[in-house]
């Protein structure tokens, strides 16, 4: 699925609708149709830049092959936004952000890897290799959110995907370079985390004063440089 | 200023919201019931949206430094030097005046505005506190004893010398705002995304009573009852959620994501509560039992529509006894 991700040729030409969904009165939800990869995530871009747009819309907030549109009032008539959603939906184009490339350097192993040889034995491969195909992978920032600057990467190898625990860790210090199912990520917080941690980045992500307070943005590209490997 | 002599903990300043943010991660925190303080702040003459003390532990004692005028709203009992003041109410106080906020009986967090509100810096366009991400408020930290708070500018205009109040919400609006036979606060929401993959147990999500439990906080509410089940298991992708959104973890028990709630979730979401009824689940006391009713946009917008004419009415009434009473010292 990784790979494919890569090419939008490889996309089935039939296009299933996607799914509208409320939370609550003033929000919808549109689910992509299809897989979760880039060429999906490429649309969900394009149809955050046309609803944003929107003089009722107040927010959006592009997910993970999603988009959460907030309006600025409860609609007066919810069956013409779910078709306005469709619409847009079916003219977007995918786009292609021209994000910047951000290099994160990491110490992998050591203290902060709590969780790195769970992942071995999930995944049958040497600390080493598990270290190495995570350094040497080239990832998308598809989305921001859950906490302050927080970047959702896509771009894992699937011989270290790993399941989120079913029983967070109470205190993963921020800075903890984890993995989620098939999502890898740089922790924003110290706090319950339930991804998996194999190392530990200094790169600070986010900063309340600044005029762009996330240094990650969607569409940019990581790179996880191994600044140190403690095996 | 005013001085923080005594408080709780968790106490902390609030505005109606950090929004615009939530894209890149950012909480919007923001009081857990915007409509007190809005009402608050309207009554001593400042901009509804400005920031107000969010009280939910207590006994809190505040020292007044100069005289200003102010006004607590929501749950809570409040005295000034020892004398009780009505609910919902407004006062002048002199500086060097005390004023005492215990819990109240029926309501979680009581709303204290200051004329011309709480001046701390705004981060990102607001000044509400983030406790989880360390910034706003008051360096991003709850209020501890000794705190001393700088005021904006109050607005020009007399208030009454006796002060005055506003007729509560709940009262004004009751018949819009029902409670079940059993006392169990009746909360409208809207099916949401996965709500049919919950199958017969979706149709007991609104049929049943669900408690409060001590899990909760400005972050969510877990509600104690009897565990929700996914008829098929269901592979969710993170996606961005809006406080009131109800979810369902494994354990089956649901969450009702508040205020200071992440700004994406992945759990399968059943419900999610219309906002005219966020402010009233803002002040449920732990222990306290809800229903929820299945409501449509149309009841939605109706209910905006109540509160948007009540608090309209409040500031109309407000601004003129301001305007009155300046009138009437000029003469």
């Amino acid at each position: 699925m990784t790979r494919a991700a890569t090419s939008l040729a490889s996309q089935p030409l039939i296009r299933s609708r996607p799914g509208i969904s409320a939370i609550g009165a003033r929000a919808f939800l549109l689910d992509a149709p299809g897989a979760f990869d880039l060429a999906a995530q490429r649309r969900i871009w394009a149809l955050t830049q046309t609803v944003r747009q929107w003089p009722d819309v107040i927010e959006t907030l592009p997910g993970m092959t999603n988009l959460l549109a907030i309006f600025k009032a409860v609609p007066e008539d919810p069956d013409g936004v779910i078709s306005r959603l469709l619409e847009a939906w079916e003219r977007a184009e995918s786009i292609d952000i021209k994000g910047r490339t951000i290099d994160i350097p990491v110490h992998y192993g050591g203290a902060h890897a709590t969780d790195l040889a769970a992942l071995c034995k999930l995944s049958g491969l040497s600390d080493r290799e598990v270290v190495r195909l995570h350094h040497q992978g080239t990832y998308t920032v598809f989305a921001l959110g859950s906490a302050p600057g927080f970047g959702y990467l896509h771009g894992l190898d699937p011989r270290i995907h790993m399941p989120r625990k079913t029983v967070p860790s109470l205190r993963m210090e921020k800075g903890c370079v984890t993995i989620g199912g098939m999502q890898t990520g740089v922790a924003v917080l110290t706090g319950p985390n339930g991804w998996n941690s194999i190392g530990f980045a200094d790169l600070p992500m986010f900063d309340p004063a600044a005029a762009v307070p996330a240094l990650m943005a969607p569409g940019d590209i990581v790179r996880f440089l191994p600044e140190r490997i403690e095996l | 200023m005013i001085e923080i002599v005594d408080t709780g903990p968790l106490n902390t300043i609030q505005d109606l919201g950090r929004l615009g943010y939530r894209d890149i991660g950012v909480t919007v925190s923001g009081a857990m019931d915007p409509l007190a303080l809005r009402i608050a702040n309207l009554l001593v003459g400042n901009d509804a949206a400005a920031a107000a003390v969010e009280l939910q532990t207590f006994p809190v004692r505040i020292r007044f430094q100069e005289k200003t005028a102010f006004a607590v709203t929501g749950g809570g009992t409040a005295t000034l030097d020892g004398e009780t003041l009505p609910p919902w109410w407004m006062q002048t106080a002199d500086a060097g005046q005390i004023l005492d906020v215990g819990p109240s009986k029926t309501s979680a967090r009581a709303y204290l505005a200051i004329g011309g509100g709480i001046d701390v810096a705004p981060v990102m366009g607001s000044r509400s506190t983030s406790l989880r991400g360390a910034f706003g408020g008051n360096d991003g930290r709850a209020l501890r004893k000794g705190d001393v708070l700088r005021l904006g500018s109050p607005a020009a205009g007399l208030r009454p010398a006796g002060g005055f109040g506003v007729v509560p919400p709940l009262r004004e609006l009751a018949s819009l705002f029902p409670v079940a036979d059993n006392g169990a606060l009746l909360i409208r929401a809207l099916p949401a995304g996965e709500h049919d993959l919950f199958g017969p147990d979706a149709e007991r999500f609104w049929n049943e009573d669900w408690k409060i439990s001590p899990q909760s906080d400005r972050t969510g509410y877990r509600l104690s009852g009897q565990a929700l089940r996914l008829t098929v298991p269901v592979e969710m992708r993170s996606h961005g959620i809006v406080a009131g959104v109800v979810q369902v973890p494994p354990g089956g028990e649901p969450i009702v994501q508040m205020s200071d709630a992440n700004t994406a979730g992945g759990y399968p979401k059943i419900a999610g509560i219309v906002e005219a009824d966020l402010w009233r689940l803002g002040q449920v006391r732990i222990g306290a039992r809800l229903r929820f009713v299945r409501a449509s946009h149309a009841e939605a917008r109706m209910l905006d529509g109540a509160i948007a004419a009540y608090v309209n009415d409040v500031e109309t009434t407000a601004g003129q006894v301001g305007r009155a009473l300046t009138a009437m010292a000029g003469r």
